[in-house]
């Protein structure tokens, strides 16, 4: 979806505001700190899968994207979610009191305190086989498709028509877009460069290339 | 496809919207933020998912155990070691996990190399996508609208925000996270530091050089970085 968090070449934010990195803390409040850790135990009940996650977050509406802080916006997605894969109920929501407990199949995958110090914090593998050869090369010219995809997509509307040339391709790995959907197939992923002038027009720097990873469904053979 | 949950007084104040439809009603004002996360927290604990204790343990684990220091490790040994930095760059999940800093299971990871002539810069236009395992969480700012915008666009700009301003002729190359791979940036190693043990110039590394925003700090007198 052409949704607000596709924030790439949008104006209108005025500048960055970094806090000073030695005096930056990780959580600026304890309910961050708590909104981060209950969605890492919630992740791994493997109900949802990160592009699920991020879809959830896309899907709130403008004013409350742009609104809200980002563990905010964490937070408010994971009610949801919650809601949605019926872990809890909506009125159990409203109401913060438990009808009944989960069942026994979620908790026992619960995260407890005793399993945190093992846990691997590594990224998960999300490289699948894919169906067919890779459609393009290292070196291959090619164009961002022009498309209006309605559901989650990871093709950020900036590239969209323009050419790039592919700088490598990285294999197959979960296809994002249908990830989000909860079909898990393997497609081809590529890390494509598009120079600075071809998105952003003459006045852009003309010694600036974005780099861009693209699934093969978002390309095409240049024409 | 999606039902907006109906959203409660404690932990919502208002309808979620999670629809395509953008369609939101206010009801009430929501209550304040720490209890409503404070009332989800007890609600999943009753529904026995949520261990209180779990949750404070990930917090220390993120606030203490996993952060830049993984990555100024990283980057100092491939300064000091030709051979390590050659297989950083080919192989950087198999680098980092000889040197204990486990990053992914899938290999997706890459190590981009700043040079005298080209300048590398992380962002994620679409989320907060950032290599947590090897830099810790991501700084506000890197997850914020006008960084988020303006990267892709503008990165001498933004660099000159964070007072990096590059030569013309340097090229600079945006890397835009938005698949599962992972970049970091391995900054250049000051002038004046040759002979500085890795304890030394790991002390020199910033985050924010490994993101592509600053360059690694010049060294202090003394000899011992800042």
């Amino acid at each position: 979806m052409h949704g607000v968090h596709d924030m790439g070449g949008m104006d209108g934010f005025g500048p960055v505001r970094p806090e000073p990195e030695s005096q930056e803390p990780v959580f600026h409040e304890p309910w961050e700190g708590r909104v981060y850790g209950m969605n890492r135990i919630l992740g791994r009940l493997g109900l949802w899968n990160i592009d699920m996650g991020r879809y959830g977050v896309e899907r709130l509406s403008p004013t409350e994207y742009l609104g809200y802080s980002y563990y905010e916006r964490w937070f408010t997605r994971m009610c949801g979610q919650l809601v949605e894969f019926g872990v809890i109920s909506a009125d159990e929501l409203a109401s913060g009191r438990a009808a009944s407990p989960a069942p026994d199949a979620l908790r026992e995958r619960a995260i407890r305190a005793g399993d945190v110090p093992g846990l691997s914090l590594a990224n998960p593998d999300y490289n699948r086989p894919a169906a067919s050869p890779p459609a393009f090369r290292t070196g291959d010219v090619v164009r961002a498709v022009v498309r209006r995809p309605r559901g989650h997509t990871r093709e950020p509307r900036y590239v969209q028509g323009r050419t790039g040339v592919v700088h490598e391709h990285y294999g197959s790995q979960s296809y994002a877009d249908l990830a989000a959907e909860g079909v898990d197939e393997g497609h081809h992923l590529y890390c494509v460069r598009f120079e600075a002038r071809e998105l952003w027009g003459e006045s852009a720097d003309p010694t600036s290339a974005v780099y861009v990873d693209l699934f093969e469904d978002y390309l095409e053979a240049a024409p | 496809m999606l039902c907006s949950p109906r959203a409660g007084r404690i932990l919502l104040g208002k309808e979620t919207v999670l629809s395509d439809h953008g369609h939101q009603e206010h009801t009430e004002p929501p209550a304040e933020i720490e209890l409503r996360v404070k009332a989800l927290e007890s609600l999943l604990s009753e529904k026995g998912l949520i261990d209180s204790e779990a949750v404070d343990a990930l917090v220390d684990t993120f606030e203490r155990k996993v952060g830049p220091m993984n990555g100024k490790r990283v980057v100092a040994r491939a300064w000091s070691d030709p051979e390590f930095r050659r297989r950083l760059l080919e192989s950087p999940t198999q680098a980092m996990a000889s040197m204990g800093v486990e990053s992914s299971h899938g290999e997706h990871i890459r190590v981009v190399e700043n040079t005298p002539e080209v300048h590398n810069v992380v962002v994620c236009t679409l989320c907060s996508c950032y290599p947590w395992p090897v830099l810790g969480l991501p700084p506000v700012w890197y997850k914020s609208a006008p960084y988020r915008s303006q990267a892709v666009a503008d990165p001498r700009g933004v660099l000159r925000q964070f007072g990096t301003e590059l030569p013309e002729d340097v090229e600079v190359r945006v890397w835009d996270s938005t698949s599962e791979m992972r970049f970091i940036v391995l900054p250049e190693r000051p002038a004046g530091t040759e002979g500085w043990s890795e304890e030394e110039l790991a002390a020199i590394v910033t985050r924010n050089a490994m993101i592509g925003v600053e360059r690694a700090l010049a060294p202090a007198p003394a000899g011992v970085g800042a």
